[in-house]
């Protein structure tokens, strides 16, 4: 547990390291995720202890966006006066983004599918 | 409320103790909650928790901010919990190799639709161009919004909760969306649930199939990387229009 969380911490901070030191927009968390994937592939794979500590993290994902969820309390007013521009918006775009990103990969799965 | 009462009050309310136990206290109702219902995406657990603290920290007058300062212990594990989507995402390397392009095409398609929409839906029903910035990276991760919002003229905490909001849509209303579409593969339903809503729709998939969340967490990750880079041109295009 402890030695999985203190490798989780160090992915995290080379990331945050290297995104700074490089000035890349992505943030460090992410370059951390993608350098334990990278990790990952070259060790063939995480130890039972990584995974365990990863898997129990994940289990609870939800919990972790809720203290920046609760911070609506802040933005009352401005939520009140354009709440239907806001709530549209992130209505009608979701809905997009969900069905054309799983339209698209359907044709072109499809595609290469019937290609095999 | 009687003397010994408002002093017990005061203590509490000054220390980060009250803000982490009662995050705690109200996931866990929420989950609880959501089990009750069979998994119903409508009972979202991080839609319930949130409610509460609201309630809650409105019928107390407490200020965010003090929330916050118990709260941030848990807000500080999003960091290592990103790190740790590696792990899933790696243990579907095969499947992602063998869906390489429709993969990447739906990255694309998704994460301009994402963007490109919800600024011309706000702009359409009137928002202030600090709402549509602030609403441009809402498929996104909430730290990568954030940072994005920053940059571009946004707000950055109204994201945050924009972020939120979009999430649990996407958590809760993806099923009827791909279920209408005849989308069945859990692949194709995780990637678009992760380019549509991030770590909310990804701990969504995740309850779902252990394959759709991983699917999610690589949509996630790369959606976040791929906005990241694109928005800042979308920004200066929108500042010309004024």
């Amino acid at each position: 547990m402890l030695s999985a969380l203190t490798q989780l911490l160090v992915f995290q901070l080379a990331g945050e390291v290297l995104a700074r030191g490089l000035g890349l927009p992505v943030p460090g968390p992410v370059l951390g995720m993608l350098l334990l994937f990278a990790a990952l592939a070259l060790r063939g794979g995480p130890g039972e202890e990584l995974q365990n500590t990863g898997q129990t993290l994940l289990q609870h994902l939800s919990l972790l966006f809720v203290p920046a969820g609760t911070g609506i309390v802040v933005h009352l007013h401005r939520v009140a006066d354009e709440w239907l521009a806001l709530l549209l918006s992130l209505l009608v775009s979701t809905a997009a983004t969900l069905a054309v990103t799983a339209l698209t990969m359907k044709l072109l799965h499809r595609r290469s599918g019937d290609a095999q | 409320m009687t003397p010994q009462f408002a002093e017990l009050w005061v203590y509490l309310a000054a220390s980060p103790l009250l803000g982490l136990t009662a995050t705690l206290l109200a996931y866990q109702a929420a989950f609880w909650l959501y089990r009750c219902s069979g998994g119903h995406p409508l009972a979202n657990p991080v839609l319930i928790a949130v409610a509460i603290l609201v309630f809650f920290l409105m019928s107390t007058a407490t200020p965010y901010e003090t929330y916050f300062a118990g709260a941030q212990f848990v807000h500080f594990l999003l960091g290592p919990a990103t790190v740790a989507l590696a792990i899933p995402l790696y243990a579907q390397i095969r499947r992602v190799r063998a869906l390489l392009l429709p993969v990447l095409a739906g990255l694309v398609a998704g994460s301009l639709t994402a963007v490109l929409s919800a600024i011309a839906v706000g702009r359409l029903f009137g928002a202030s161009l600090p709402t549509q910035l602030s609403l441009a990276p809402k498929s996104v991760t909430t730290p990568i919004a954030m940072g994005i919002a920053e940059r571009i003229g946004g707000i950055p905490s109204l994201t945050a909760v924009l972020v939120i909001v979009t999430g649990i849509l996407g958590a809760v209303g993806a099923r009827y969306v791909f279920d209408a579409l005849r989308v069945r593969d859990p692949a194709i339903r995780g990637f678009a649930i992760g380019i549509a809503s991030h770590g909310i729709g990804t701990a969504r998939a995740f309850q779902v199939d252990a394959q759709s969340g991983a699917f999610a967490a690589l949509a996630m990750g790369l959606n976040g990387a791929l906005t990241a880079l694109l928005l800042p041109f979308v920004a200066e295009m929108l500042g010309r229009l004024g």
